[in-house]
Parts: C-alpha cells; structure tokens; sequence
C-alpha cells in the first residue's frame, strides 16, 4: 500500500490524541485551569491536526459532511462520528475543568469511551479490508488501540500505566509482524485465483495491462518499505518502545519525559509507514507483483 | 446507499471468453471513449505525451503465460472491469453513500457528486476495478454503459456495453444472469463460466469462460513434415557450404 503521508501522520497523531483524552477523561490526571488548559490544547492538537490531515488526500474535502452519513456500514463513517462526538463531550468535560475548576466526572467517563471507540474505528477501517491479509487481522485493532492508551498514557504522566502499555504495544507490534508475514500467503489468494486459470497450470504475468503506471499501481504496490523491512522494524521498535521504556524505568523528569515522548512519536511515525508500506494488496497479483 | 440490496430483479453482467480474447485491448479504447463523451466527468490523462503517461480507464487487458506441467505454455488475454459483486465491499465501505449497488439491475455506481474522493472503496475492491480519476478527484468504475443499454435514441444494436459493442472477436457477452434462458446463463452454463477469487466471497456477477483445452495431437499440419528444417543433418551441399563458412577465421564450429 502507498504510505501517504497525510494518513500516516493522521493515525499517529489522532491515535496519540485520543489516547491522552482517555486518560484525561478517566481523571489521570485531572489537573484544573491553566495546567488542564495545557494538557486539553496539546490533546486537540493531536487529535484535531491528526483529522484534518486525513482530510489532504481527498479529491473533494469540501464533502466531508456527507462523510457522517452512512454509519451502518461504514467504519470511516463511524470513525468519523466517534470523532466529532467524542471532541464535543472532552471540550465540555476540559470547559469544566479550566475555566470552573469542576470535575463532571460522567462527562469525562464518556469522553474516555469515546476516545477508545474512536481509535477501534480507526483500526476497523484497516482491519476490515479483506483485499490486504495482513491487516485483516486482531493485531491491527491490538495495534491501534495500545499504540493510542500507551502513547496517551505517556503523554498524561501515568508512569506505571506507560511502562505497562508501551510493553504490551509492543508486544502487539511484534505479534502482527509474526504474523503478518505469513496472512497473504495464508489467505489463499494466489495469481491462480485471481485469474481463474489455475487449473491449466502456472500463471505468470506477461504483458501488464499499459506501459506506464497507474492509480491502482501507485496506490497499492509498494516495495521500498519491504525492502528495508527488517531495518525499519528495529529503528521504529528502539524509538517507539525501548527509548521510551528505559527513560520511564530510569525515573521521569521534564526532560526526560518530553525525550521519552519525542522517541516514542518518531517511532510510531517509523512503525506507521511500514504498516502501509508493508502491506501488500491482492490486486498487485494481477500484475505479478506484490 | 451504501447497504447492498438482498436482491436484486435482474442481474445484468458480462461474460467474458478467455478462449476468443485475441488481446487487442479494442474494447479498452471504446470504453475510453465512450465514457469519457457521455456519463458523469471525463476519463482523464496525465502527461499523455511524455514518457510517463497515466490515465484512468475502467477496462484493461492483461496478458498472462500459463505453463502447464507438460507441453507449451499458453498465453491468455485477460479484460478486467468490474464484476459489479452481488456482495460488493466497495459499496458498504464508502462513508457517503456515492457508491451503491442498483435494486432494479444489480449495476454498481458512483454518484460523482457524492464522492469525497477517499480511494477506500478502491482500497476494498480485489480486483482493481476502481480508479480514482486524477484531474476531477473523484472515483471512476465501469457503469456497464448504463447510458447506453437503456438509451431509447440509440438504435436496439448499440443498447449494449460499449466494450461489447466493439469486440471484433465475440469474446464479450452482454446480459440477464437472473434469467436462466439468457446468452450469458447459458454461456455460463455451458463453458464453466468462473468467478475471479472466490475466496473473498464477493460473490461477482461478471463470469469468465476458461479457455478450452488444446488439441492434444502431435500433427499440427499436414504440411508439417515437409517444413522441416533443411540443414538439420548438415549433408550435401547445404552441409559443405556449413562447413566450408566454418573455416574461415572468426567462423562458427
């Protein structure tokens, strides 16, 4: 899959978003005025920036409103709705605290549902595709929404709860890598299928369709990301989970928390453009590529 | 809407022969052309003359090799467009509603309209049959020519796909696959007509013939025998002058 840009910093940073309004939804912390101004604006950045750049790769963002329409089926539509409502109610919830010095916990509760089904979403949107068997898979929800509760966490000063996320994000990670690997030829889906010719004997792509490229080529096979796969794996795990872990183990500071979350971004950044990269489409088949 | 019908009154498609395909991608170029005159925006090319042109089409020809485990590899011409799926997951994956499958006829759209242009429809379709059109910034598909098989001003023999219209081999079939009596039924019926990966269980309503087998006899030809190759033996003249061109300098052994 092409590793766009615009979705790859929407998922990191609506994911990070989102995660540190569960927590602030949930309380931990539960600063007032102008410290809970600081930690609401930084989560709207996140998650309101993140948003508006998945919105740079459509052909006809001034639709968007018709985006919200066709939630029973849609995970993008869902996604979409989880979003806005989630923002509204935190606003409300981040209102409360900054400006009256009052905690309406419920709200906040709700706020942190939201968030946490708002990444799902996400995930579902990825998850769903039965034309890329390596997303479609349990590990790309895992994926998704530890990524978003272990960065949120980072981000909100939870210690402990980090250290445990990041741990078990990481494990995620290295589950869907593991298996990953191996879900398209698992699937079943071979040239063979894809051609129906099988049953002949063995197909080999001759002569593709046009000289040039196209948008189904450009959009779906990618093989810079495979290439380096193994490279990018490392750097991404040592600054999305090692770095992080180790300034967490060694004792939090200013600093150490802002290099903490500076690594762990880079690395998610890393691990999100193979995520894309590395993912292979079945129409690739039909041009004897992957 | 993006929910798919239960059913659909008819279930009008293609069948495709792989056995008549000759691969002259005509029915690429009349695809192109008609759909780029008529319904919704224009099939748009980017840098057309330059060594790196790309376009959107909604039919492309591919060419395969099959080798079977014994004999001579065959080589198969392949059209793909849509296969406008009774389960079509381009459909429930669009946020808008611009993609939707027809009650009426089974046909799959896009309201170009209602398109935000977020390729996820393209993203979920196996078969490449989606093409976000890079100048209007909207999804293109095969509309199954739904401006020309219902078209009461076209004469009855062009009230079909346009690809149809043109292929000069007979190797594409217009029809009803809910009416068991139809040419494609029967097609479908008689040759083996088969789905492209199945396993996805998009359940395609556009059929492919499979090429039917080769003659299995050694005699291709009864003029065969007499096109032999001359100098295989290397006698007589052919066989001196062989060897006499051999043994100049720099001359092959």
């Amino acid at each position: 899959m092409h590793p766009a840009p615009s979705v790859i910093v929407f998922t990191t940073f609506s994911g990070l978003g989102f995660g540190l309004l569960f927590w602030l939804g949930l309380g931990m912390p539960a600063p007032t005025g102008m410290t809970a101004f600081v930690f609401f604006v930084l989560a709207y950045l996140c998650a309101v920036g993140g948003l508006l750049a998945s919105t740079f790769h459509l052909g006809h963002p001034e639709r968007f409103l018709k985006a919200f329409s066709q939630w029973q089926t849609s995970w993008l539509s869902r996604e979409g709705i989880a979003a806005v409502v989630t923002l509204l109610i935190m606003a409300l919830y981040g209102a409360g605290l900054v400006f009256l010095g009052a905690k309406w916990s419920v709200l906040g509760w709700l706020g942190a549902l939201g968030s946490l089904v708002t990444v799902g979403t996400t995930s579902m949107i990825y998850a769903q595709m039965k034309t890329v068997p390596r997303w479609r898979h349990w590990s790309t929800p895992g994926i998704f929404v530890s990524f978003s509760l272990g960065g949120g966490a980072l981000m909100a000063g939870q210690t402990t709860i980090a250290l445990i996320l990041l741990l078990v994000a990481a494990a995620f990670q290295i589950a869907s890598w593991v298996i990953g690997d191996n879900q398209l030829a698992n699937s079943g889906t071979t040239i063979e299928t894809a051609t129906g010719l099988g049953h002949i004997g063995k197909v080999r792509a001759f002569e593709p369709p046009h000289t040039g490229t196209n948008y189904l080529m450009k959009e779906f096979i990618h093989v810079v990301g495979r290439k380096h796969a193994l490279k990018l794996r490392i750097i991404g795990a040592i600054l999305g989970f090692a770095v992080p872990i180790a300034f967490l183990a060694v004792g939090v500071t200013h600093l150490t928390a802002f290099l903490a979350i500076a690594s762990h971004v880079a690395g998610v950044l890393a691990l999100r453009w193979l995520f894309f990269a590395q993912a292979e489409h079945v129409v690739g088949l039909y041009y004897g590529k992957r | 809407m993006t929910q798919l019908p239960t059913s659909t009154d008819k279930k009008l498609g293609l069948v495709i022969d792989l056995d008549t395909c000759v691969g002259c991608h005509a029915c690429v170029v009349s695809c192109k052309g008609w759909n780029t005159e008529n319904y919704g925006a224009p099939l748009s090319d980017q840098n057309a003359y330059s060594g790196a042109a790309s376009g959107t089409f909604l039919n492309r020809v591919h060419s395969y090799e099959v080798q079977p485990p014994e004999g001579q590899a065959q080589l198969i011409h392949f059209p793909k467009s849509c296969l406008h799926c009774d389960d079509a997951p381009c459909v429930t994956v669009c946020p808008t509603g611009a993609s939707y499958k027809r009650q009426e006829d089974g046909i799959v759209l896009v309201n170009e309209s209602s398109c935000i242009g977020c390729g996820l429809c393209a993203w979920a379709c196996p078969y490449g049959a989606r093409e976000l059109d890079a100048a209007e910034g909207v999804m293109k598909k095969c509309t199954l020519c739904v401006d020309r098989i219902y078209n009461e001003n076209l004469p009855e023999e062009d009230r079909q796909p346009a690809c149809v219209r043109t292929c000069p081999a007979g190797a594409r079939h217009f029809g009803d696959f809910a009416d068991p009596d139809s040419n494609v039924s029967i097609l479908t019926a008689e040759r083996g007509g088969m789905d492209l990966m199945p396993e996805l269980g998009t359940s395609p309503v556009n059929k492919y013939l499979p090429p039917r087998p080769k003659d299995t006899s050694t005699d291709i030809d009864i003029l065969a025998p007499y096109l032999t190759p001359v100098a295989e033996d290397g006698q007589g003249f052919i066989g001196w002058l062989d060897k006499a061109l051999s043994a100049f300098p720099g001359g092959s052994k």
